[in-house]
């Protein structure tokens, strides 16, 4: 079991409601903007709380309000590539990477820095500001900084999203590599049907 | 010359151990201020800036109301610890520091609003404790707020005159910081020049403490926005 939600939350006048369960290496996540398709990965990653119901990751509870369980969100192990990057500006590239790295339990890590920065090719960017990126390099650098946090799942909410095709392929190629050699479950965000088609396995749909 | 050299070290070593003392309950004050909802919040608010908007003479006599020799903090203090502040250049450091407490709390509190409240989220999914996303992105990222602040405690820690010469008195080598000097100088016929000096010094001095300030938060500023 990959994922299992199971939630009802309310943020103002909008309402969400979702239930599903997938068993697959890659799930994604669709729906018009604005339903609230980031508010969702945000009650994964235990950045929002819902109102009712119960989220379960790879087998382990997250949060049930049966239960009253509701871990914090550095115990939740979750690999979160934000829309907006969210690079922290007052640290080199280098220093963003090893951020999570260094917070990561060592029995659970499965990559390594070397290895992180060769997959991305982000070797050359690696003493530079994030101010200083370009969105392909941020993006990437993100996702990296996201794998060496040895997360038990990785979040993508719009992952190649204002890429050049170019770049989105790569991107693309290397979510499938993640998907497939990592073997870790991936919840994907996507407005694009071509994406979410060739990458995953199983389709929500947010309405 | 002596004399104003005597007057000045005084004035900064009261300033040094106002902002000292003002610098870790203004920051955590800031923090309260700017990330907690909280009853009361309104109230603390207000408490803090009440030396902003009162006179100064009336907070210099709250002062000795609650740290006189009498007083239930100052008679507390005595007993527990033996200090003793009015009449003191520790007493001087006291006033300047509550009367430094808006100004710092005020420049800190924007700089902590100022950090995206995002960057916490992202640090919280990669690991980070609330306390470890704190001292990792929160405090670094409003340090040229810490910076600024500090330097505005400082320069009117300097310039401190009302709440000062209520509750320490104005004793010569003792609370004579440069504005009391100032004044004092001014009662005396034939200290002109010295009364020149001083405020001269004290427009450096103020001066300088700004454009530091200045220069801090544009250091912190420039160097992400720069490349490499």
């Amino acid at each position: 079991m990959s994922f299992e939600v199971s939630i009802q939350h309310r943020v103002g006048e909008r309402a969400i409601n979702l239930a599903f369960v997938s068993e697959e290496r890659l799930t994604a996540l669709v729906g018009p903007s604005g339903v609230g398709k980031t508010t969702v990965l945000n009650c994964i990653a235990g950045l929002a709380r819902p109102q009712r119901g119960r989220i379960a990751v790879a087998g382990e509870a997250l949060f049930d309000t049966g239960l009253g369980l509701d871990l914090a969100p550095e115990r939740r192990g979750a690999g979160y590539v934000f829309q907006d990057a969210r690079l922290f500006p007052h640290l080199r590239v280098d220093a963003n990477l090893r951020y999570g790295e260094r917070l990561a339990p060592s029995g659970r890590r499965w990559i390594g820095h070397a290895d992180v920065v060769e997959f991305l090719g982000i070797g050359h960017l690696l003493g530079r500001w994030p101010a200083t990126l370009s969105g392909g390099e941020t993006r990437r650098v993100a996702i990296g900084r996201a794998l060496l946090s040895a997360p038990r799942f990785l979040l993508l909410d719009e992952p190649f999203a204002s890429l050049d095709a170019e770049r989105a392929e790569a991107l693309m190629t290397l979510v499938e590599r993640i998907r497939d050699e990592l073997a870790i479950p991936i919840l994907l965000v996507s407005h694009d049907r071509g994406e979410v088609d060739r990458l995953a396995g199983r389709v929500v749909t947010l309405r | 010359m002596p004399d104003e050299w005597s007057v000045v070290a005084l004035s900064l070593r009261v300033s040094l151990l106002a902002v000292a003392l003002t610098l870790p309950l203004a920051y955590a004050l800031a923090w309260l201020l700017a990330r907690r909802r909280f009853p009361g919040a309104i109230l603390l608010d207000a408490l803090v800036h009440l030396p902003l908007v009162v006179p100064p003479v009336v907070t210099g006599w709250l002062l000795l109301v609650l740290f006189g020799r009498t007083g239930p903090i100052g008679a507390w203090l005595e007993a527990q610890f033996g200090i003793v502040l009015v009449f003191r250049w520790t007493g001087a450091a006291l006033a300047a520091a509550v009367m430094a407490l808006p100004l710092m709390v005020r420049a800190m509190r924007l700089s902590i609003e100022a950090v995206d409240r995002r960057l916490v989220e992202a640090a919280r999914t990669l690991g980070a404790r609330p306390w470890r996303a704190f001292a990792t992105i929160t405090l670094p990222l409003s340090l040229p707020g810490i910076a600024a602040g500090a330097m505005l405690g400082f320069a009117r820690s300097l310039g401190e005159f009302g709440a000062t010469i209520t509750f320490a008195s104005n004793i010569a080598g003792e609370t004579r910081t440069l504005p009391l000097a100032i004044y004092s100088g001014l009662q005396l016929p034939g200290a002109e020049a010295q009364v020149a000096r001083l405020s001269v010094i004290s427009i450096v001095l103020s001066i300088g403490a700004l454009v530091i300030s200045e220069l801090l938060v544009r250091r912190a500023g420039g160097r992400r926005a720069h490349v490499l």
